[in-house]
């Protein structure tokens, strides 16, 4: 373990120059932060998608980080990036789909409206 | 005179030592990550706060290649490829496509959040969510090493038709799938 509280100056600026795994790790984090906070707080169906998507994205960029920075012998990291990338594709033209037939039958994208399957 | 003497003399020993850790290839590299970083972060922050639906998405594109970008230079040209291809391009045209399908009458507050009690809890779960996350991936301690992987197209294409054929074949048929489920969701299934 890291002890990150008895870091100096030139420590502190040699980490953030040589680029490692840790950094796309945090970038990957805060990419999805990003996207939770959308998620969590648009009232459209089509950017609580764009928000996914952006989740997605930084899942994947983590299959591809481990797979660059670790000891590997081949590449199965970025073949789950390959798989996910076309998980990802089908799920947002379903999603797409579904929200288009939405607003032809309600006139509306908004997801607080749709609450008829509510108990 | 002789404490600001060596007061010099500390600074200079500090620059001599930053300077030698680093080069210009190391920092070429940084910086390259650093603005690719930039691009992508700032572009999913406009995605998230941009009161124009339309701009979020142009945003959410500008996110897909920034993000394509760093898997180019992870040594990935494969991935960063497909990222392009498939995000930049057609989920990006997806998404317009459905924005404009279903245009609101006021595209300039087309985006709307919800009441401000629910963005301050959504700030607070997300930020403690990554908060968390860098914690721990700042205090574990990787075994980092490049492997020399070779060419990764053709590695990508000898695993997918090899030892991954299955999950493969199984990709191909959930496009299939999806494709067909999209088409007759979108138009109804008893309609003519």
């Amino acid at each position: 373990m890291m002890d990150i509280f008895s870091l100096s100056a030139v420590d502190i600026l040699n980490w953030s120059v040589h680029i490692g795994l840790t950094h796309f790790l945090l970038l990957a984090a805060l990419l999805f932060s990003i996207g939770l906070y959308g998620l969590l707080t648009r009232r459209g169906i089509i950017p609580t998608l764009m928000c996914v998507e952006l989740m997605l994205n930084a899942a994947n960029i983590n299959l591809v980080a481990f797979n660059h920075y670790r000891p590997v012998t081949d590449f199965s990291g970025q073949l789950m990036a390959v798989f996910s990338i076309a998980v990802a594709a089908s799920e947002v033209a379903i999603g797409i789909a579904l929200a288009f037939r939405i607003y032809r039958e309600r006139g509306s994208v908004n997801i607080d409206e749709l609450n008829h399957m509510k108990g | 005179m002789n404490e600001l003497l060596k007061l010099v003399h500390g600074v200079v020993n500090w620059g001599m030592d930053t300077a030698e850790s680093m080069n210009a290839g190391v920092l070429i590299d940084a910086s390259v990550f650093y603005a690719l970083m930039w691009v992508s972060v700032l572009a999913a922050l406009g995605v998230v706060l941009c009161r124009n639906v339309v701009h979020s998405a142009l945003l959410l594109t500008a996110s897909f290649i920034g993000v394509g970008c760093l898997y180019i230079y992870m040594d990935s040209p494969f991935i960063g490829a497909v990222q392009f291809l498939v995000y930049g391009g057609a989920v990006a045209i997806l998404i317009v496509m459905a924005l404009m399908l279903t245009r609101r009458d006021d595209m300039a507050h087309s985006n709307l959040s919800r009441s401000l009690f629910c963005q301050a809890g959504a700030a607070v779960i997300s930020g403690a969510f990554f908060l968390c996350i860098s914690v721990a991936s700042l205090m574990t301690q990787f075994r980092e090493m490049s492997a020399e992987l070779g060419d990764s197209v053709t590695g990508l294409a000898d695993m997918m038709l090899t030892k991954y054929i299955l999950p493969f074949e199984v990709a191909a048929v959930l496009l299939l799938i999806a494709m067909i489920g999209a088409l007759v969701i979108a138009k109804g299934a008893h309609e003519s």
